[in-house]
């Protein structure tokens, strides 16, 4: 299943990479693309997983760019 | 201009760090790259070193913050820890006996680096505000008619069927169909075309667009996650998630990129004074100069002008594209439009309007509006626009009840039962195959044959209008280099041939099935050079397949199709073919400045590297290659924001 979340204050451009690559390491995770100018995380992963997933990519989001969030509806 | 609130505070530390920095170097003075500075007031080394430290703080505490986060977190080469490292290299150099204290240029390093943030943060925020204005298609409310009063609420509350009411200088809040007034709707918005388009009872009309002068009575067709609206803003928001191949190359490239410098700079500040050192002795050992080599090399190693350009130029040409009612899904669409090699046109509806008329009608035995009645009569199910313009001119309503068993054969014609006879309507390949005794037709356009009980009964001749920019399309296509231009068609090869003579194009397949569509462009991807691209237009109403076939698919006249939307990559939200060569000049364009961008932040780049390495120079002073970093950077910045800026040709 495939999920979009939006952000906020992603303000560099290697970071949304470094974010990326990081998403994507997560295990359950079978697609992930963050999208800078859009400001939109796309991630794909089975649906009863997600639970597990979403904090973790708080954590990865968190660890590259402190002040920039996810949000989760 | 509005500033965010971060963006005011970083504003207001760059002004007062500046000041003091300026205040300090009036009062203490001391030396730097800019020479010797005698001060008014003499400090010992150490309270003037305090007195620098203070502006250093105020510019720089978040970054020597996050980058002793970073440092825990094992980001170690993000771009606060380079300036970190750097500017508290330069402070350091004042510790080494042979060097005095360089303050005033760790402060300005510190600084410029905020001043090219702030900028950077500034143009990202207005490029996509370029993007949010787009959503001002989005409407707010919408005033629908509930027990004999008129409510207002929010779009996604009214239901399919509900009547609304659109008031002059309001938009159209849900796809609909007018059942009572009259006005013009500004499209601009949605199509990029400025001359307004007239609606009265019986049109549909499509959200997004704005109601200029009349109150409209609109009976809504589709709820608002499925109306037009919502469906472009999806599309463009979505569009930054396909990235292009450009994308991913510069992100690979800051990958190695940093990581490559910042060991380099690392070689650099201790292998040669230990190699000099060894050889003639400690103490002539020239530290200092290699640690600000050493330094000019880190703070040249960020690669953020590149990281931040490449995307913004694409989403600059994304936005650009679709102020003029092109919506490009994706960054690597954008990018492969720019190669486009052959483009392949759909006749009916794209090329042409698709807007067909009965011309002629040539029974055999039975009178001419006997034949019509049969023709259409037996289509009365059918929405093919043939079908549709013999309704049309049978100008009666059908009855239906005289109707029984209706099947449709595709890339043939229909088969009904009418009045209890078996009535076949379609093309001569349909005659043939239930062996009715047809014959040919000289006249232009499309001849639809009618049998019944396999007994001929005559044709009658349905033909299409041209578009009138289809000509300028083709020519403008040809100007811009595609090597091919194609026209597919279910028509007849006498017409086909007569429309693409017409036209210009290169090449006309005629008689095609929409499976020999698919075949023909397979054919045509075959031919293709390695890396050119084959690009399919169409109407996307019945060549889905097609469209997604092709290397991309373009879909036209997408307002009110969601099937179009769906299965094209790049879609015209109007219908015209003129756009295509537009999308592909945009798309030339922005790849233009994302290679321009390229070539230029890295040859700047790899300049002030060498630079810094060359020993006969003599060090290059910090803020040269800090100058040079956020320079490259704001220059690339200004850059890639003309990509949104497309300019009308």
């Amino acid at each position: 299943m495939k999920k979009v979340f939006k952000m906020e204050d992603l303000d560099c451009a290697h970071c949304a990479a470094k974010m990326e690559e990081g998403i994507k390491k997560i295990e359950g995770v079978t697609y992930a693309s963050v999208s800078f100018m859009a400001q939109r995380l796309t991630v794909e992963a089975d649906e009863d997983k997600f639970e597990e997933i979403i904090p973790q990519i708080i954590k990865v989001v968190k660890k590259v760019d402190s002040d920039c969030k996810v949000i989760i509806k | 201009m509005k500033l965010k609130k971060s963006q005011k505070r970083v504003l207001v530390r760059i002004i007062v760090a500046a000041a003091l920095l300026l205040l300090c170097h009036i009062l203490i003075g001391g030396h730097s790259h800019f020479g010797e500075n005698h001060g008014h007031v003499h400090l010992p080394d150490w309270a003037a070193a305090l007195c620098y430290l203070v502006p250093y703080f105020i510019i720089g505490y978040d970054i020597l913050w996050k980058a002793v986060r970073g440092i825990f977190h094992g980001q170690l080469f993000d771009e606060n820890f380079l300036m970190a490292v750097a500017t508290v290299g330069v402070l350091s150099i004042g510790l080494f006996p042979d060097q005095e204290p360089e303050y005033l240029e760790a402060v300005m390093v510190m600084l410029l680096y905020q001043t090219g943030e702030l900028f950077q943060s500034i143009a990202v925020g207005k490029s996509r505000n370029a993007i949010a204005s787009l959503m001002e298609i989005c409407p707010d409310t919408a005033n629908v008619e509930r027990d004999g009063k008129v409510e207002e609420v929010f779009p996604d509350e009214v239901a399919v069927d509900d009547i609304i009411v659109v008031k002059p200088g309001e938009k159209v809040p849900l796809d609909g169909t007018v059942i009572e007034g009259a006005s013009s709707l500004n499209t601009v918005a949605l199509t990029g075309e400025s001359n307004p388009r007239d609606v009265s009872v019986g049109d549909g009309v499509i959200s997004g667009c704005i109601n200029m002068n009349g109150v409209l009575r609109v009976r809504v067709e589709k709820e608002f996650g499925e109306s037009t609206v919502s469906k472009i803003l999806e599309l463009v928001e979505t569009s930054g998630d396909k990235k292009s191949k450009s994308e991913a190359y510069i992100t690979r490239f800051a990958r190695w990129y940093t990581p490559i410098v910042v060991c380099s700079a690392a070689a650099l500040a201790i292998l040669p004074p230990v190699i000099m050192g060894l050889i003639g002795g400690f103490e002539s050992a020239p530290w200092s100069e290699w640690i600000l080599r050493a330094i000019n090399f880190l703070i040249i190693s960020c690669p953020c002008a590149l990281v931040i350009s490449v995307p913004m130029s694409f989403f600059g040409g994304i936005g650009g594209a679709s102020r003029h009612g092109i919506l490009i899904k994706g960054s690597n669409y954008l990018e492969a439009l720019a190669k486009a090699e052959t483009v392949v046109f759909d006749k009916t509806g794209t090329l042409t309007k698709g807007n067909f008329k009965v011309t002629a009608i040539h029974p055999e035995k039975i009178d001419e509006q006997a034949l019509l009645d049969l023709a259409a009569t037996a289509e009365s199910y059918s929405d093919h626009p043939i079908s549709r313009s013999l309704k049309q001119a049978y100008a009666k309503e059908v009855d239906n009840s005289r109707v029984g068993e209706v099947r449709e054969i595709a890339g043939h014609g229909i088969k009904a039962m009418i009045d209890g006879k078996q009535v076949c309507v379609g093309n001569r390949k349909f005659m043939r195959s239930i062996g009715a005794q047809w014959h040919e037709c000289d006249a232009v356009g499309t001849v639809v044959h009618v049998a019944v009980d396999g007994e001929y009964e005559g044709h009658i001749i349905v033909s299409d209008e041209i578009k009138p920019d289809a000509e300028k399309g083709i020519a403008q296509l040809r100007k811009l280099g595609v090597k091919k231009t194609v026209m597919l068609t279910g028509d007849a090869s006498a017409t086909g041939r007569a429309i693409g003579e017409r036209l210009g194009v290169d090449e006309v397949h005629s008689e095609l099935l929409p499976e020999g569509k698919v075949k023909k462009l397979e054919e045509l991807i075959a031919q293709k050079s390695p890396k050119g691209q084959v690009v399919y237009v169409g109407d996307g109403i019945n060549d889905a397949p097609v469209l997604a076939r092709g290397d991309i698919g373009i879909a036209m006249g997408a307002l009110g199709s969601d099937a179009a939307i769906e299965a094209a990559d790049v879609v015209l939200m109007d219908d015209k073919p003129s756009k295509v060569a537009t999308a592909i000049r945009i798309s030339r364009r922005t790849l233009s400045i994302v290679r321009q961008n390229i070539v230029f932040a890295i040859g700047v780049k790899v300049i002030v590297l060498v630079l810094s390495l060359l020993p006969f120079i003599g060090t290059l002073p910090p803020i040269v290659a800090i100058f040079a970093d956020v320079g490259v950077m704001i220059l690339a910045v200004l850059n890639a924001m003309r990509a949104l800026y497309v300019p009308k040709k």
